[in-house]
């Protein structure tokens, strides 16, 4: 259970959050771009042996969202969230 | 290949064991081989003994980075089934069971295969519901799946004693999935690993293949490793968790996340439970392995992770659950627990299939990939030796993706 | 019966409190203070327990949580399976068993095993028991194995619970180390958790004879333990195992026999700020032939039973060693009276230190122990040059052996902190920390006590490691894994076959792999896996430590938290009443406990629901419809918004208005069904599934703080503030007007579609004409205050049109006549709205919504799809169930489509279903064919509606 800093209401256990998946692409204009890219922008994550930007919602909590950087080797929060994106 | 046998266990018990060939040599590592597999894990080792042994292609060179059969084929809970919900899942995981099967007698290695049922403790309507969905579908591909009562479910499995009419989640009813089995894990990786090897395949362990190396002409060329670069016009990713890490090398994207999936044991204690119990409405699993520890599965952590261990508050969820069911279990004990990382496709079905990159295979997305390995090993061969996907594996390749086509399998949503 | 191993005194044992306790069957008495193990041996019970693989006889041969052999079964109100005796405090009254034989340890019937030792190597298993196959084999196998029986019952008096705590620094062990850290950290005021396996702190002060300035080093440890009491920023716990180290500095302690009688266990989550890791050291095996025998202990543990509990396991003891600390032993058993015959050090130079201090004891230094005789007792010890040469035979009762030291890194480890191997200790010491922690004492490699506390007095700690004995002309077996039963041999023939990681010999072998985890031989097969393929022992590395540490029970890990607490409760204020007029309830998705139906006596659920359904149908019905998902959205730019998630247009509405649509996850995917109500300019209400509402939630919130952060619009959940009675069935609006309301209820004044706010009998409320029956419905919004007492209103106003309440099972029944959607059964994750018949629900006009562009692309893949219909058995008797497939022609083959609902439909006289069929939509009046086993039931395709198609009746 990982300690999570909600930017609004400070560390908490991580059973008071849920997880929102990474943080990819920006939503592309789904009229501008081709079939692929649509599909790649879908289902293509980053995946990546390190850190990564991830969202999570504080569910039993304020109800905030707000991103991290969490390393996936070690679950270290590499980066003080900086509010939503 | 020493065959194995109860005669040639006594007769090397006579001269003090000392005379027992290696189960796998450790040859030089050429330069060069007419197929690379990256991987020594279940799906990697099978692909490369069905290469050889269906296809007679045995310049194989199977890239180990650490210890052969350590990946996810050392980590899961042995558990075999086909009793999945849609066209086309049923009928591979029906093929794979029935490959394991024989196991034993295909690589003369004790797979110590027990095909030992397993029992759905049902819990709620909609669960039933679609559970009697898979049932009737498995019907018409050979799998069986049939509905008993509360009573004789507790007959089967006397240590339920919860899920009572005052429970939280009262128990309705079981189904039980006869096809079902375990068998060691161990076994399949030592078992393939050897017979591939006396066929030919060459087995390399403390190799980490470090990246993928394209030609000019954008197909793959080769591999680079810790001891240097290895060509191979033919090359099969199939490491799990670190696919992708190795993919992006070649500047392959695919959609698959990794992710951390636990299990754990009780102490071993006498026979208790001769069936596999999964509890779908509670979120666990677990058969009692031959040695007598409780292999107990449950919930995955949602977060990408390449971390093999547990969050306790997910664990605890898993064990609570469990102790709803099983209250007798409360003073059972805890002996291990560990995680295995494994990478799940955006639509949570596995990707078979050569990729963009002309020469580059992938097996991946493997979720309780350990029932697919006899079934996945040959599929897979099959499309590398031949250039064109198994009947079997069509479903599962990567042009699913093309038109958004998934195979959303029954307890499973996208993975976003 | 005597306890003739008893020292006449000394000993932290309570000598006026005679403990009676049975162990397979027979009485025995120990003390206040003892433990299983300790009061067995003090009764001169030699033999306690069987092996796992062989059934040799085994002894004690630890004195704590390492103990590999004797793991005992406890009986009775105590029941619980695999408790090494060393760890079992003594209480009156216990009984216990030794696991894995019969009918006793003394005398086993699976000691016949013995004779087939060499038929049973490493692995024997993976190359026979294949014919005719292993199933032939298993059951016998399964009931040799297993060790103790599990639990038949759970704890019949108390209960587990689970606590949280925070702490500046937790510290894992008082042992000197441990209370050091503690004194320190405590004085600094800081928030110190403090916690201990052991019984008593102290950790090995309790049996070394130390002195601290000049006083017994137990003498500091009270007065640490003292200072700590008096300090409230200060949890001490004994009997508490810190058994894992997890992420983000959690970790969990075990805490057994809490000080309140009514809890059994006790675990604490505690989060700590740093962790001071002061587990001690555990003493290592020495491996050689017989070194299994009852009687071969670890010369630390024959220390503590004499020092400790005042029992003298040997009357003529022999030491093995590699290492200085024996000769503390050696003197503790001399002082203590017991002769010692030798000790035998495999060091050819023996520091003087250690030498000055068993003046008087034969010491043979260069020497090793080769075989033990004695089977069921050593009886002498063979020893041997250890370069070789011809050997002399020790009588002897008892052989004490020290392999050397491993400090305890199990939680270090656990941290992914990592190891390095330390070649001066000949052991793994923690090197580099990965998360706040550090390990102090023994744990992190100092292993005299005068490097830990201020005038400590101790034996500086020498060692050449010894990872196996390897003379010529051994014969008995030399176990490195007693436990298990793992031999040298068996590590040599997994090597031989190429099973040369550490990893393969651990899986292979089976060695480490028990309850102990290889506490005391691990270190003695990575050695023996090192000089076997001649490379240095770091190179081998450990195989990995995972948590718990030692077992700890499920009950303590789930706590208090079954049941209700895992899965909570949803339900109504109306759930009283349910209740009270017989409805059968159950679990109705997210949560929620509802009505299924309301059988009257001798009722089956048909006819109840049959019943049900012609209330509505011809009458009126009542269904609380309170746990639909309510989310009230405010601002400016809620229209947009909506126009964004939902697939149809929704800022087109009038304030007063609403509209059915559909939600798409951006896969194109249906997400969600409900209606969207405008209530004035910048006020709109929305209505979800009941089972989707908490994921539509996340999806809303997730748009607008991460996607659209500037969009003003702000969602409130109203779900638990407004409860409804949905009033459904042609005679609804009688109902309504007996209720009393001031709404104008005609069609024209308050059409389809809309809500009115007014009073209903009295309470104010929101109503709403919406419909999930197809019949005239009005959807009667209260606060949950009032709900209760609306619906004993609603039930007295429509007593006269024979109102019925209508439960979940009729809902359905209602719905499917009408075609009407449901998640989990039409939509399951495959299907688009055009599918299901509803492409007028996905704009054209908006030019991007959610999900829009995906339902494009795969709809641009051509073929045909499975769509919605509806299905008609030829025998209108013949029922079909639910999710049964359809196949080309009933033939068994790959299925096209499948049943997703099957009613008796009252309006009908016949059973109905819906259908998800392979281009269905082009297939009305054909003849499909569903396949239930062998059974193929011809069907005919039609409208997937069966009831007042043109919807005259709920717009009526």
């Amino acid at each position: 259970m990982m300690l999570l800093t909600c930017p609004f209401c400070g560390k908490r256990n991580e059973s008071e959050f849920i997880y929102g998946g990474p943080v990819g692409a920006d939503r592309p204009d789904p009229n501008a771009v081709s079939d692929a890219e649509w599909v790649e922008y879908l289902t293509v994550t980053p995946n990546p042996l390190g850190p990564v930007r991830e969202k999570w919602w504080h569910a039993r909590g304020c109800g905030g969202w707000f991103a991290i950087w969490r390393d996936t080797r070690t679950h270290d929060i590499v980066e003080v969230p900086d509010g939503t994106k | 290949m020493q065959k194995y046998s109860v005669f040639s266990l006594a007769r090397n018990a006579l001269s003090g064991h000392k005379n027992w060939p290696r189960a796998w040599q450790s040859p030089p590592l050429k330069d060069r081989y007419e197929v690379v597999v990256i991987g020594a894990g279940g799906h990697g080792l099978a692909t490369a003994y069905y290469l050889s042994k269906e296809f007679g292609i045995t310049d194989v060179a199977v890239l180990e980075r650490g210890w052969l059969g350590g990946g996810n084929i050392a980590r899961n809970t042995v558990t075999i089934r086909s009793n999945y919900m849609r066209d086309e899942s049923i009928p591979f995981y029906v093929k794979s069971v029935a490959m394991y099967e024989g196991l034993t007698d295909e690589l003369n290695f004790n797979m110590m295969h027990s095909k030992r049922t397993m029992v759905d403790v049902v819990q709620t309507w909609p669960k039933l519901r679609e559970l009697r969905r898979r049932q009737l579908t498995m019907d018409i591909y050979g799998s069986t799946y049939e509905h008993i009562t509360t009573e004789e479910l507790r007959r089967r499995i006397p240590a339920l004693t919860g899920g009572g009419p005052d429970a939280r989640l009262p128990v309705i009813c079981g189904m039980v999935h006869t096809d079902a089995g375990v068998n060691r894990h161990d076994a399949v990786a030592w078992g393939y690993a050897r017979a591939a090897d006396a066929m030919g395949v060459e087995i390399h362990q403390q190799t980490p293949v470090q990246s993928l190396i394209r030609g000019n002409d954008g197909a793959i060329e080769g591999v680079e490793t810790n001891r240097g670069t290895v060509r191979a016009r033919k090359v099969v990713v199939a490491v799990s968790g670190h696919t992708t890490t190795l993919t992006e090398t070649a500047g392959l994207k695919l959609p698959l996340r990794t992710m951390n999936l636990t299990a754990f044991v009780s102490e071993p204690v006498k026979p208790l439970v001769d069936v596999i119990v999964n509890c779908p409405d509670s979120g666990f699993y677990f058969s009692q392995s031959d040695k007598g520890e409780m292999v107990i599965g449950g919930a995955p952590d949602m977060g990408q992770s390449f971390r093999r261990d547990i969050k306790q508050h997910v664990f605890e969820d898993t064990v609570t659950a469990m102790l709803s069911l099983f209250p007798s279990f409360k003073k059972l004990k805890l002996m291990r627990q560990w995680g295995g990382h494994l990478d799940i496709a955006h639509d949570a079905s596995p990707i078979m299939d050569q990729t963009e990159v002309p020469g580059l295979f992938v097996t991946a997305g493997w979720w309780g990939g350990y029932k697919a390995i006899p079934a996945g090993g040959l599929t897979l061969a099959h499309l590398v030796a031949k250039g064109e996907p198994h009947p079997l594996m069509a479903p599962f390749t990567l042009g699913r993706f093309r038109h958004l086509d998934f195979v959303m399998e029954a307890g499973t949503t996208t993975a976003r | 019966m005597a306890q003739s191993n008893r020292r006449a005194s000394g000993g932290r044992i309570d000598r006026n409190q005679p403990l009676q306790f049975t162990f397979n069957g027979k009485s025995y008495e120990g003390f206040k203070g003892d433990t299983l193990a300790s009061a067995l041996l003090a009764n001169g019970v030699r033999v306690t327990a069987r092996s796992f693989k062989y059934h040799r006889p085994r002894g004690i041969m630890g004195h704590g949580p390492e103990e590999p052999a004797t793991l005992v079964e406890l009986d009775g109100e105590d029941a619980s399976g695999n408790r090494p005796a060393t760890t079992v405090p003594l209480r009156d009254g216990l009984s216990a068993r030794s696991v894995n034989c019969w009918p006793s340890p003394e005398f086993d019937l699976g000691g016949i095993n013995q004779l087939f030792e060499r038929f049973l190597p490493a692995g024997f298993y993976y190359k026979t028991f294949k014919w005719p196959n292993w199933h032939l084999f298993e059951p016998s196998i399964r009931k040799a194995a297993g060790l103790a029986a599990a639990p038949a019952k759970p704890p019949a008096r108390g209960h587990f619970e689970a606590r949280n705590a925070h702490a500046d620094v937790l510290i894992a062990g008082a042992g000197p180390a441990g209370l050091q850290a503690a004194l320190e950290a405590a004085r600094a005021g800081m928030r110190v958790f403090l916690a201990d396996e052991g019984a008593e702190a102290g950790g090995s002060l309790l049996h070394r004879n130390l002195t601290i300035g000049g006083r017994p080093a137990m003498d500091w440890v009270a007065d640490a333990v003292a200072e700590l009491r008096g300090m409230e920023n200060v949890i001490h716990l004994q009997n508490a195992t810190v058994w894992a180290y997890r992420e983000h500095n959690l970790l969990i302690v075990n805490q057994r026999d809490p000080e309140q009688d009514s809890i059994l266990e006790r675990s604490w989550r505690v989060r700590a700020g740093e962790v001071v890791i002061a587990t001690g050291a555990t003493e290592r095996a020495l491996v050689f032939g017989g070194n299994d025998r009852p009687g071969v202990m670890l010369a630390s543990s024959v220390q503590a039973y004499v020092n400790r509990w005042g029992v003298t396991p040997g009357q003529r003891v022999v030491l093995f060693t590699n290492n200085n600390s024996a000769y503390a032993v050696a003197a503790d058993l001399a002082v203590a009276g017991v002769t010692v015959e030798a000790i035998l050090d495999s060091r050819n130079t023996v520091p003087k230190a250690a030498l000055d201090l068993v003046s008087g004891i034969t010491v043979r230094s260069g020497t090793v122990v080769s075989d033990v005789r004695g089977h069921k007792r050593v009886r002498a010890v063979k020893a041997v040059p250890a370069n070789g040469g011809a050997g002399t035979w020790i009588t002897c009762d008892l052989l004490a052996c020290s392999g050397g030291w491993n400090p305890t890194v199990h939680l270090w480890s656990q941290s992914r902190s990592t190891l390095r191997f330390d070649e001066e200790l000949a052991a793994f010491c923690p090197d580099q920390a990965v998360q706040s922690c550090r390990a102090v004492g023994a744990a992190a490699g100092v292993l005299t006590l005068d490097r830990i506390v201020d005038g400590g007095e101790d034996l500086t700690y020498r060692i050449e490691p010894l990872w196996r004995v390897d003379v010529p002309g051994q014969r008995g077996k030399a176990f490195l894994d007693v436990q298990n039963d793992v031999a040298v041999s068996d590590v040599h023939l997994a090597l031989r076959e190429g099973y040369d990681n550490a990893e393969h010999v651990k899986r292979y072998t089976t060695g480490g792999m028990g309850i102990d985890q290889g506490k005391t031989g691990n270190i003695n097969i990575i050695g023996t896996v090192a000089l076997q393929k001649g490379v240095p022992l770091q190179e081998v590395g450990t195989t990995t430590f995972r948590s718990p540490y030692t077992p700890v029970s499920f009950g303590a890990i789930g706590g208090l938290r079954e049941e209700t607490v895992l899965f909570p409760y949803r339900h109504t204020p109306v759930t009283q009443w349910n209740k009270d007029n017989g409805a059968v309830m159950y679990e109705a998705g997210a949560r929620w406990r509802r009505p299924g139906y309301f059988p009257k006596p001798g009722e089956d659920l048909q006819e109840a629901v049959n019943r049900e359904c012609r209330a509505v149908r011809e009458g009126v019905g009542v269904y609380d419809g309170s746990p639909l998902g309510t989310f009230e959205l405010k601002g400016r730019d809620v229209p947009q918004f909506l126009d964004f998630i939902y697939s149809n247009i929704m800022s087109s509405l009038k304030p007063g208005d609403g509209r059915y649509g559909l939600m798409l996850s951006e896969d194109g995917l249906i997400l969600d069904d409900g209606v969207a109500f405008r209530l004035d300019e910048h006020r709109w209400m929305i209505s979800t599934s009941t089972g989707h509402a908490d994921a539509v939630n996340q999806q809303m919130e997730k748009l607008l703080q991460t996607e659209f952060p500037n969009w003003q619009v702000m969602i409130t959940t109203v779900t638990s503030q407004w409860n409804n009675a949905t009033i459904c069935g042609p005679m609804a609006r009688e109902v309504m007007h007996a209720l009393g309301t001031d709404i104008d209820l005609s069609p024209e004044a308050f059409p389809f579609m809309s809500f009115r706010d007014g009073t209903v009998a009295g309470f104010p409320a929101r109503v709403v004409r919406v419909s999930f029956t197809g019949e005239l419905s009005y959807e009667v919004n209260v606060a949950p205050r009032h709900m209760a007492e609306l619906w004993g209103k609603v039930m007295e106003a429509g007593a006269p049109f024979g109102i019925l309440p209508v439960g979940s099972e009729s809902s359905h029944v209602l719905r499917v006549e009408k075609g009407f959607l449901s998640l989990g059964h039409e939509v399951d994750g495959t299907v688009d709205a055009y599918d299901l018949g509803m492409g007028w629900a996905m704009s054209k006009k908006k030019p991007d919504y959610l999900g829009k562009r995906s339902v494009a692309l795969r709809r641009s893949g051509g073929g045909t799809r499975r769509e919605l219909v509806g299905i008609l058995p030829e025998d209108p008797n013949r029922p079909i169930p639910e999710g049964a497939p359809l196949t080309p022609g009933g033939r068994k083959e790959a299925t096209d489509g499948l049943v997703t609902a099957c009613v008796w439909s009252v309006v009908n006289n016949r059973w109905v279903g819906l259908a998800l069929l392979q281009n269905g939509h082009a297939r009305q009046g054909e003849t499909a064919h569903v396949r239930v086993k062998d059974d193929v039931i011809p069907v005919t395709v039609t409208k997937p509606v069966f009831h007042d198609p043109e919807g005259k009746l709920l717009r009526s």
